[in-house]
């Protein structure tokens, strides 16, 4: 089983989840967060004085899937949806998952996925 | 050891000294049976059929000043981090009750008792004797208010690092003394509007009483204070700390502005004055001139339309207008709401290259247009309206052929109050800073916020609070 942990601008979450849904994964888990990573921050004013934003606000969207030949279809479908082409898309992160249990049933493995 | 006992017993004694004067004077002034007062109203209504309009005016116009309050409140806390709501609230809601009762003490008796040399009242101690009157509780109903607005002034400009047991012992000796004794030199017969030049120093609704006093006391506390934790950084660059609700703030000046026409058309104080349309008018103008002229300059100076200047923009016309709105034309209120409006961004930009920090730029829009507004009499006055009546003496500025006169009394004027609210200021906050261990709080207290060191709880606990800047020392 695999995690693909996908940090994404906010805008774009709506269209990368009607995606998922499409392929046939419904369910995902987001975290509203700040990052950076080459994109410059955002310049303000309050009052006559500027100010600056750093850390500029992005989405983290988790799901795990039941294996590794899943992962590719996943990964193009939220990055096709999340590109726009300007420093700031974001990036995918993918890791082993080793254990999943549903929590309302006690089933574990991938049939709890 | 030895020093912690000196810090809590001169904590203690300052309230003691205060609550023990207090009492003493109560004593003193016990109540004599009323004499040619009329506590009931009976005899002031033959004597004056007109009476009912005039003090159905004043109550309503009183009730106007009173919800600026709720205005000050709002945008003192849209201008200020979430973190110090509380504080703020505590601030506002306290400086009207307490002031209110200090001003009821003896404030009042000081500003429009009969005179001592024309420095300061000596008659009406807690309203009792003949104060008893229904005349007497009309006016001190409506001053009531004023004195409580330039208490809360301050607030704005101390905001977020001011001890708040420090601000209620300052809401009583400004309402207790510091305006009121000014006040009298000016509405209470007093020097100032009895020197020789024009017709005396004027102001109609208080652009020097009420704020200037405010705004100079507000910068007497700031430099005592001095500025928040990551306003200024080393090279002395002013970096910008947005406040957390433009909603709140713009609320704020909307209340403000409508209870304005109370300060100024009730300090006509007779419904008979129908002067009071002409004084709402220009009121109306000054006020939205104001925030043209303030979003013109800041546009000019940073290339952005920033509503914080705007807003601010009015409330300086408002200030500004306040002295002079029952005497001059509606042309000459939209000049002196426009130079407002320009005075309070160049004010504002000009405190933060000098290194004062004044969070809602309390100093900028009550303490420089206060000033203006005072000079703004002796220039525009038309000479179409006396002291407070429609008889003469009229008063004439020097555009209309009164001569430097009325001018040189306005600045006179201004320079009084000036100096007396920074001066008595900078002596008071000192006292304090001496008297409670320090006016300001910890640093840790200052960056968690006032409200939970200061009042044991969060403005907004259950309500998402989204820092834009969490990570920068503030």
């Amino acid at each position: 089983m695999k995690k693909i942990e996908a940090i994404v601008r906010p805008e774009r979450v709506s269209t990368i989840k009607e995606a998922l849904e499409k392929l046939g994964y419904p369910g995902m888990t987001l975290t509203e967060v700040k990052g950076h990573g080459k994109q410059k921050g955002l310049v303000q004013q309050w009052r006559g004085s500027q100010y600056r934003i750093e850390f500029l606000p992005k989405v983290k969207i988790e799901l795990v899937v039941e294996s590794a030949e899943s992962v590719g279809p996943v990964v193009n479908a939220i990055a096709a949806n999340a590109r726009t082409g300007e420093a700031g898309d974001g990036k995918i992160f993918v890791s082993e998952i080793e254990e999943v249990i549903r929590i309302r049933t006690g089933e574990h493995g991938v049939s709890a996925v | 050891m030895a020093t912690l006992e000196i810090r809590r017993r001169s904590r203690r004694t300052v309230p003691l000294v205060l609550g023990a004067s207090l009492v003493l004077l109560a004593l003193l002034m016990l109540p004599v049976p009323a004499l040619a007062a009329d506590p009931s109203g009976a005899e002031t209504l033959l004597e004056n059929p007109d009476a009912p309009l005039d003090y159905v005016w004043i109550i309503i116009a009183a009730a106007l000043v009173f919800i600026m309050q709720g205005g000050f409140a709002m945008l003192t806390a849209g201008l200020c981090r979430a973190k110090n709501v509380v504080n703020l609230m505590m601030k506002n809601l306290m400086d009207f009750a307490i002031g209110s009762l200090a001003f009821f003490a003896v404030g009042y008796a000081l500003m429009f008792g009969s005179s001592k040399a024309g420095l300061f009242g000596t008659t009406g101690w807690f309203l009792a004797g003949d104060q008893y009157d229904v005349g007497h509780y009309l006016l001190f109903l409506f001053q009531v208010m004023f004195a409580a607005t330039a208490a809360t002034i301050v607030a704005g400009a101390v905001a977020e690092r001011l001890k708040v047991k420090a601000y209620f012992l300052y809401s009583i000796a400004i309402c207790a003394v510091i305006y009121p004794v000014y006040g009298h030199w000016v509405w209470g017969g007093g020097w100032l509007s009895s020197l020789p030049f024009g017709v005396g120093h004027v102001d109609f609704a208080g652009s020097g009483v009420v704020h200037a006093v405010g705004g100079f006391m507000g910068l007497a506390g700031a430099l005592v204070l001095g500025p928040r934790i990551g306003k200024f950084d080393r090279h002395g660059k002013a970096h910008a700390i947005p406040g957390h609700s433009m909603t709140f703030a713009a609320l704020g000046v909307f209340i403000l502005w409508f209870g304005w026409y109370g300060f100024n058309a009730g300090s006509t104080l007779s419904a008979l004055e129908l002067r009071s349309a002409v004084i709402a008018v220009n009121t109306t103008l000054a006020a939205s001139a104001g925030a043209v002229s303030s979003l013109i300059v800041i546009h000019r100076i940073t290339k952005k339309l920033d509503v914080g200047m705007a807003l601010n923009g009015a409330i300086a016309g408002l200030v500004g207008i306040t002295a002079p709105c029952a005497w001059v034309e509606a042309w000459a209120a939209v000049v002196i709401g426009a130079v407002a409006g320009a005075i309070v961004v160049l004010g504002v930009l000009l405190l933060d290259r000098v290194r004062v920090d004044d969070p809602v730029g309390a100093v900028s829009v009550h303490g420089l247009n206060g000033i203006w507004g005072l000079l703004a009499v002796g220039l525009f006055a038309d000479g179409t309206y006396g002291l407070y009546t429609t008889e003469g003496p009229m008063v004439v500025g020097l555009f209309y052929g009164g001569g430097a006169g009325q001018l040189i009394a306005q600045a006179i004027g201004a320079v009084v109050a000036a100096s007396w609210a920074l001066v008595l200021g900078l002596v008071l906050f000192k006292l304090l800073d001496l008297a409670l261990g320090g006016i300001r709080v910890p640093p840790q207290e200052e960056i968690e916020g006032l409200d939970i060191g200061e009042h044991g709880g969060k403005a907004y606990p259950n309500f998402t609070v989204v820092d834009e800047l969490p990570y920068r020392e503030s």
